[in-house]
């Protein structure tokens, strides 16, 4: 029984790190940068949310919209002013350095706002937990919560992506920025709502995170968005359904290190992982292979 | 005596697709030899597998007499195929004097702690490079811009460095992938100047791909015709550049 | 060629003298009383940090691989260093001796690390690479973290449980005790030794980035298929690179430990490893003089801002997002050559 409760809270967790990694990767993929920020944008998602619940009282279905709201406000600006002006730099690694700016700087405006103590979260998930097996099984409420929220949102991508004008603009973007704008298509917009849709979901991983693990500081943020950048690795990066994949394993494989091995050594067996993963596959489960054309 | 060349049924495929088929070629010592053909018909294709980018799926290639099939690039370049690039690769951020050197790398050896410690033996090993290399770039008329970095060049002199610097490595075979392309005509004369005078001054074999049907017949002695992966035609220049099927191949029915 | 030779050397030699100067001017100020304390205890830092970002530019900037894990290089260099010297403090007194031998193991088992990670990690490419440098750099810090190793009259002891499982008798002492790390190694460093370290790491990168071994990792980094078909062994001359930077990080671990009252692993995670690569970065790809001076400047800043409290890393990131859009924003450059440019070219003249 202890092993199903396990794996529930390492899908749980994994749902967490997929729906970070489905914004890593899109971003990745369609600006071919690490953001290095991305973690931080979840921290600034789980403040706004909790504020809101806290000193306006809000409801909390209305605490996530307006934390997505937030966060999606705030990737677009951080896009057009830290990333844009580098986007044809001579070294791809500027805007690389320009993330972590940013991402200090994030950390460091919610300090000095909220100071550095632990904020306690007060979940926002109404699901009741539910108990299997005489209550021998829990399954929380908010794991239940974050499952079915990931799997939403990853079936909504897909379709958005594949469906939509403003969709296949950004594989057009991704594939080759040049061609795009031939064709006409807004690359600067495109660029932009990817990282808005990024930054959106990193707002809802905030919140699904911080209502697990309830502690909130300024630091949250950066653990998970690293795990989840290893997460969209995994799964190969650019892949949607590799995202989702890579998220849920390392959410597992990290639960049940912690449980069966050594709690110190769960984030060692993460990373020992994907090296594995990556001698064998060198893009990832599920990423393209690229020959270089001579 | 072995030609310098020869390859025997060489072919390979891609993912099921036929890119090169039952291709037999003999180049002969000091020759300069000429490989043709539409696009997409294969001729970069078999530069890389005679430089071992690629592995063949069969086949055989002998370099003056052996066998080099499967070997690494950096083996077959040790045993004496040099190439340059369609797409000009040159080391962008180095100068045309390092560029050179790095050509030069395995005939001057000295460790990496002489290297760190300046040794007698450093010093010594790199005024000796440095001498050939001055004397290559004098010969491809670069001299001048030894210190400038090879992306600061000029598209000809880039193209010209690029030769030098295979040149470097000492080779019996030098592959040349469109030598000409990019180049006005003044400089097609001048790049034709030059394939001659390596071929005399070093006493080198030279197989080229191109397009440029003025550099071809002008300079090349023999030609292979390469039409979707297969031999077309084969022989003296200008036989073949009258076969009935070379011009249908080039100029469409 | 000759001119320009001369000119290659006379640019490394004002490096070198750069680092003498500055020691010369810091030293003096040290001894007249014109440093504060807090500057004082930075100086052995800087020269750690001086350290890592020249080796670190050894790979990102001249074999040109994004590596995200020096830190781990360091701390295995921090860690091996500080052990030796734990067990032999008492079998060689001559601190001089002990501490190089120090400083040689330290370098040692870093680049033995560096050569074991290079085989595998090699083998990527690009950002696939970094992310496997990054995981490494975690996964030494994590292993380390969780390390016991004791000593008592039977030997050497190791467990990864606690403390308690080494099993020693009872004349045991622990010499590494998991995330509580190593204490009481002796305070060797100093500001001295650190600007000795430094010179000689110019002098190995400097040399190296001018010679046939140097100039083939160049070109593999400007065009790896163009290399091989020279002749030059890809995997080779990277893994050169990389085991030399990390044996480089490895004696920065040395200063670093031997400077420190309490040694712990999770000093060593990926913030350290990004500081690195920021310096390199701002400093310069490729340029080691750029590395130094971004790393003291950077090293210095956070206390140069100490007055103001609270808004003083807010004000560092700031100034790191604003000076990456200044230096490499291509809008910027075209305002500065259209602008500053002006101004540098008049006072140059005027110079003359």
């Amino acid at each position: 029984m202890s092993f199903l409760s396990y794996l529930i809270n390492g899908i749980s967790l994994g749902s967490v790190y997929a729906i970070i990694a489905l914004g890593y990767t899109m971003v990745y993929g369609i600006a071919k940068m690490l953001n290095f920020a991305h973690g931080d944008v979840i921290m600034v998602g789980g403040y706004a949310c909790l504020m809101l619940v806290l000193n306006l009282n809000a409801n909390p279905f209305v605490a996530v919209l307006a934390a997505i709201v937030v966060c999606t406000v705030l990737g677009i600006v951080i896009e057009s002013v830290a990333y844009r002006p580098l986007r044809n730099a001579a070294s791809p690694l500027a805007v690389l350095i320009t993330a972590i700016g940013v991402s200090y700087l994030l950390q460091n405006i919610v300090l000095l706002i909220f100071g550095s103590n632990p904020k306690s979260f007060q979940t926002v998930v109404p699901i009741p937990d539910l108990k299997l097996a005489d209550g021998a099984l829990t399954i929380t409420g908010e794991a239940i919560a974050t499952i079915l929220c990931s799997v939403i949102i990853m079936i909504v991508l897909t379709l958005f992506i594949n469906k939509t004008k403003a969709g296949q603009a950004m594989l057009a973007v991704a594939e080759d920025k040049g061609a795009a704008q031939l064709m006409g298509i807004n690359v600067n917009g495109t660029i932009a709502l990817t990282f808005a849709i990024g930054s959106g979901l990193a707002a809802v991983a905030g919140v699904l995170l911080c209502s697990s693990y309830p502690s909130l500081t300024p630091y949250t943020g950066s653990m998970p968005g690293i795990k989840a950048f290893v997460a969209a690795v995994f799964g190969g990066i650019g892949s949607i359904p590799g995202a989702m994949i890579g998220g849920i394993l390392l959410g597992v494989i990290e639960i049940l290190g912690k449980a069966y091995i050594s709690s110190q050594l769960a984030d060692a067996i993460v990373f020992a992982v994907l090296i594995i993963v990556l001698l064998v596959k060198p893009t990832g489960l599920l990423g393209k292979q690229i020959q270089e054309k001579v | 005596m072995a030609p310098m060349l020869e390859t025997r049924n060489l072919g390979i495929s891609f993912g099921g697709l036929r890119a090169v088929n039952e291709f037999n070629m003999k180049i002969e010592k000091g020759e300069l030899y000429g490989l043709i053909g539409p696009n997409g018909a294969g001729k970069t294709t078999v530069f890389n597998l005679l430089t071992g980018v690629y592995k063949p799926s069969e086949g055989f290639i002998l370099l003056d007499g052996e066998d080099i099939t499967g070997k690494s690039t950096i083996e077959i370049n040790k045993t004496g195929i040099a190439r340059t690039f369609q797409n000009i690769r040159l080391f962008t951020q180095m100068t045309v004097l390092d560029n050179v050197k790095v050509g030069l790398h395995n005939n001057y050896k000295y460790s990496t702690l002489a290297g760190i410690f300046r040794t007698p033996a450093y010093r010594k090993t790199e005024k000796e490079m440095n001498e050939r290399a001055m004397e290559l770039l004098k010969v491809f008329d670069l001299d001048k811009e030894a210190d400038a970095l090879a992306k600061n060049l000029p598209y000809g002199k880039q193209r010209k460095l690029e030769i030098a610097r295979a040149m470097a490595t000492n080779p019996k075979l030098l592959l040349l992938d469109e030598p000409a392309a990019g180049m006005n005509p003044n400089e097609t004369v001048e790049l034709m100047d030059t394939i001659h005078f390596v071929r005399d001054h070093f006493d080198m074999t030279i197989l080229l791909i191109e397009h440029d049907m003025k550099l071809v017949s002008g300079i090349c002695e023999k030609l292979t015709v390469l039409n979707f992966g297969e031999v077309l035609c084969q022989g003296e220049t200008a036989e073949v550049l009258k076969n009935p099927q070379v011009i249908t191949a080039y100029l469409g029915e | 060629m000759m001119n320009k030779m001369t000119k290659k050397t006379k640019s490394n030699l004002i490096t070198y003298l750069i680092v003498i100067a500055a020691f010369v001017i810091v030293q003096a100020m040290v001894s007249t009383g014109h440093i504060s304390s807090l500057f004082k205890g930075l100086l052995v830092p800087i020269c750690v940090y001086v350290i890592l970002a020249l080796s670190l530019n050894l790979v990102v900037g001249i074999s040109g691989e994004l590596s995200l894990g020096h830190a781990g290089f360091m701390c295995v260099g921090a860690f091996a260093s500080a052990l030796f010297t734990k067990c032999t403090s008492d079998a060689i007194t001559a601190t001089p001796i002990r501490f190089t031998l120090a400083i040689l193991i330290g370098a040692a088992m870093a680049a033995l690390f560096g050569l074991l990670i290079g085989i595998p990690v090699l083998r990527l490419k690009g950002d696939y690479l970094a992310i496997v440098t990054l995981a490494f750099g975690e996964i030494i810090k994590n292993v380390v973290n969780a390390f016991y190793i004791g000593k008592d009259s039977h030997g050497f002891h190791f467990t990864m449980k606690d403390q308690f499982s080494l099993g020693m008798e009872p004349d045991g002492q622990v010499l590494l005790n998991g995330p509580q790390g190593i204490t009481g190694v002796t305070k060797d460093s100093s500001f001295l030794i650190g600007v000795i370290l430094i010179l000689i790491t110019l002098f190995i990168v400097l040399n190296l980035i001018d010679s046939r071994d140097g100039r083939a990792i160049q070109a593999i980094r400007d065009n790896r298929i163009a290399a091989s078909t020279v002749g030059i062994s890809i995997t080779k001359y990277k893994l050169m690179a990389f085991t030399i930077s990390a044996a480089l990080a490895g004696a920065a671990g040395a200063l670093y430990s031997h400077n420190l009252a309490t040694l712990q692993a999770s000093k060593f995670n990926f913030n350290t490893s990004i500081l690195v690569l920021v310096f390199v970065v701002l400093g310069g790809i490729g340029n080691m003089r750029g590395s130094i001076i971004a790393a003291v400047l950077l090293t210095v800043l956070p206390e140069l801002l100490r007055g103001l409290a609270d808004l003083r890393m807010l004000i560092y990131a700031i100034i790191l997002i604003v000076m990456m859009l200044f230096n490499w924003a291509p809008k910027a450059l075209e305002w500065r050559e259209r602008y500053l440019g002006r101004i540098f070219n008049k006072s140059a003249k005027e110079g003359k």
